[in-house]
């Protein structure tokens, strides 16, 4: 694998807009429009919200609402590159809190944190799905098998390579 | 002709090096001259022998696996592609034991096909079930799926045909089928291997259910942690539509059936159903009170079949070969097959599809063989996060709802997590609260307060200051999420925890026999 960087540009209003627009006429478009604006900028702009508000007429508090309510939705844009770590029942039983021990130990990197020079953010997620080749993780949406501590030390690496 | 190679490019398979290992295939194969076709499948489910390359000879497919990018030039030098011998070969894949003692209905095209050649599926007995159900009256068919017996495999285990007669039963000018891929349980991969692996098999059930009920719209509401089943979906809708499957006009009957994949957004319990229901209309993911039923007043008020991803892709085969085949399978009221997912530290991971009925020990032990670790098999949580975790002395329970409920515990979306005698029991319990409060949707108090409450005190006993009271608390608190709760989350979060304090109270009591708490599952 090698660790790609996520791809998103700066928050415009015009282009937020023609994405709104774009996705309102669904039905329960609320959830494709937020996904929608995250992929583009990175995150969930405060600007975005009563655009969302208006198309769907709803209130801006109700899009707030959902927003904040869903793991998914950021409302600042994540580190350059994402790894999420699984910490649910399958990996534990593989060791998957060893691994975040490792990474605060070795690489100062804490969950639910990003470097400081924005490179990388770690997050827990409750389940990958790949249960029988725990532990599981995700970096920037490949998803890899059999973690262990070299694995964690390569990734960790690869991040360091890439020019921002 | 062209040798026929198959490597899975199933999401698990690719986390083991899949991809790496398809390239470096096709890159020994350009050097040496070699024509190859390579076909990408979804697995078979042998995680365990990912990623597993096949040859096909003379309609035999030969298995070589685990195969390394290093393993290749090796391979070739071998004759793999004759089914030369070599290390890594395992024979023809379906003479494998562990194939061949299982029932693959449900996932019968599953790593063999290409998910995505509609020509494949349909080669492998695809779209008979659809095209006998437009054929029935919608009573009709809505019978056959009474008579097989079949419960929804989401967890409740609810039996789908009831379910469907409600909505089938209720007049209203828009019905809806929502399919529940919202696969949060921590042990489980049945929807995303299938959704994977043979798409069309569940779009086809979705359409059958559409006609039985008359539902003329459907949604697939996937978890967003499961991007390439996003993407493999989302491609065969498309496929589907073009080929007249979907659309105006299916399989052109004059009757319309509309399909789109909806992504979640990360959180547990939108895997409940009304929860689900909310989270498509565009709202915060929390949990309805029940009655209405989403089969009276679901999706946008109008009446819904919820079906989990299994329950809706058992029913081409059900179609098929009719409601009395697939009872003929199984114990007691499980009827049919149940896809068991084998997890977490064991030697053979993986999908396992059987008749209900088989025991524990003989999956773990037999399928499984035993822990990856090579320790002791210490505990077992079967059915998720909301499942009960069970100790080596009820191994030997069943795989049926009601022998899983008997002891205590539940049988949920199949999942089995196994344990060695390295995991602290205390420090799982205070997980099962711990995700309770994370995931908790916030609507009913019993969750919301009760789970953090229920950390601290696991806290406090763990801890030892004042045992006695804190476990009658713990108790107390156990019995209310129990009995208050709105939806399963609150409600079966107290299983995990009960079955721990009842098969492994040596790991709560620690500090007072002078034993230091052990703060770590196995590593």
């Amino acid at each position: 694998m090698t660790a790609r960087q996520t791809q998103r540009s700066p928050f415009e209003i015009d282009a937020a807009r023609e994405i709104v627009a774009g996705l309102r006429h669904l039905d329960g478009a609320m959830l494709p429009i937020l996904h929608a604006l995250q992929q583009r900028f990175g995150s969930i702009d405060p600007a975005a919200i009563p655009l969302v508000a208006e198309a769907l007429n709803v209130s801006r508090a109700e899009v707030h609402g959902v927003v904040s309510f869903y793991h998914d939705f950021r409302t600042q844009p994540a580190g350059r590159h994402v790894l999420k770590l699984c910490r649910a029942e399958a990996c534990q039983s593989m060791g998957c809190e060893a691994l975040v021990e490792h990474l605060a130990a070795e690489h100062g990197i804490s969950m639910g944190e990003t470097t400081p020079d924005g490179r990388l953010t770690v997050e827990a997620v409750y389940c990958l799905g790949n249960c029988a080749l725990s532990p599981a993780a995700m970096m920037d949406g490949d998803l890899i098998g059999r973690v262990d501590r070299d694995v964690i030390d390569a990734l960790v690496q690869e991040t360091k390579g890439v020019l921002s | 002709m062209s040798i026929r190679v198959f490597i899975p490019k199933d999401a698990a398979a690719l986390s083991v090096g899949a991809e790496r290992v398809a390239k470096a295939v096709m890159a020994e194969a350009v050097i040496r001259n070699i024509q190859i076709e390579l076909v990408r499948t979804g697995t078979r489910g042998a995680c365990w022998l990912e990623p597993l390359a096949e040859i096909e000879i003379d309609g035999v497919r030969h298995g070589y696996g685990p195969v390394t990018p290093a393993d290749v030039p090796g391979l070739f030098d071998a004759g793999f592609l004759k089914a030369g011998a070599h290390r890594l070969a395992l024979g023809p894949v379906e003479e494998l034991d562990w194939f061949k003692r299982q029932e693959r209905l449900t996932f019968a095209r599953c790593g063999i096909i290409d998910p995505l050649s509609l020509d494949d599926y349909t080669a492998q007995g695809g779209l008979t079930g659809l095209r006998i159900a437009l054929r029935m009256e919608p009573q009709a068919i809505v019978d056959t799926v009474k008579h097989s017996g079949l419960r929804g495999r989401g967890g409740a285990g609810f039996p789908t045909g009831i379910k469907w007669n409600a909505v089938l039963n209720a007049p209203a000018d828009q019905k809806y089928i929502v399919c529940n891929a919202d696969e949060g349980d921590s042990g489980t991969f049945a929807d995303r291997m299938l959704i994977e692996g043979d798409p069309f098999c569940l779009i086809e059930g979705m359409v059958i259910a559409g006609l039985a009920v008359g539902a003329t719209k459907g949604f697939v509401y996937l978890r967003s942690e499961y991007p390439h089943a996003f993407a493999t979906l989302a491609e065969a809708i498309e496929i589907a539509g073009k080929a007249g499957l979907l659309g105006p006009s299916v399989l052109g009957s004059g009757r319309r059936f509309e399909l789109e994949v909806r992504l979640g957004a990360g959180a547990y319990i939108c895997g409940e159903e009304t929860s689900l229901v909310e989270s498509l209309e565009g709202k915060r993911g929390q949990v309805r009170a029940k009655p209405p039923l989403p089969a009276l007043k679901g999706l946008f008020g109008k009446p819904t079949v919820v079906n989990n991803v299994i329950s809706l892709a058992a029913v081409p085969w059900i179609l098929t070969h009719g409601g009395q085949a697939y009872a003929d399978r199984g114990m007691g009221r499980s009827r049919g097959t149940l896809p068991v997912q084998l997890a977490g530290n064991v030697k053979r991971g993986g999908l396992v599809e059987l008749g209900f009925g088989i025991s524990l020990r003989a999956l773990i032990e037999e399928f499984g063989g035993g822990t990856a670790s090579g320790r002791p098999v210490r505990a077992v949580q079967v059915g998720g996060p909301l499942g009960a975790y069970l100790p080596d002395s009820l191994l030997d329970t069943p795989l049926d709802y009601e022998a899983l409920a008997a002891v205590k515990g539940m049988l949920g979306h199949g999942g089995i997590v196994v344990f060695d005698d390295s995991v602290d029991m205390a420090r799982q319990a205070r997980f099962a609260m711990e995700f309770c409060a994370i995931e908790s949707c916030g609507k009913c108090t019993p969750c919301r307060i009760g789970s953090t409450r229920g950390v601290e005190v696991i806290d406090r006993i763990v801890a030892g200051h004042d045992r006695a009271t804190d476990m009658a608390l713990l108790d107390d608190l156990l019995t209310l999420m129990t009995e208050a709760s709105l939806c399963a989350l609150g409600g079966l979060t107290p299983l995990p925890v009960q079955s721990a304090l009842t098969h492994f109270p040596g790991d709560f009591d620690r500090p007072t026999r002078g034993e230091k708490p052990v703060l770590r599952a196995a590593e």
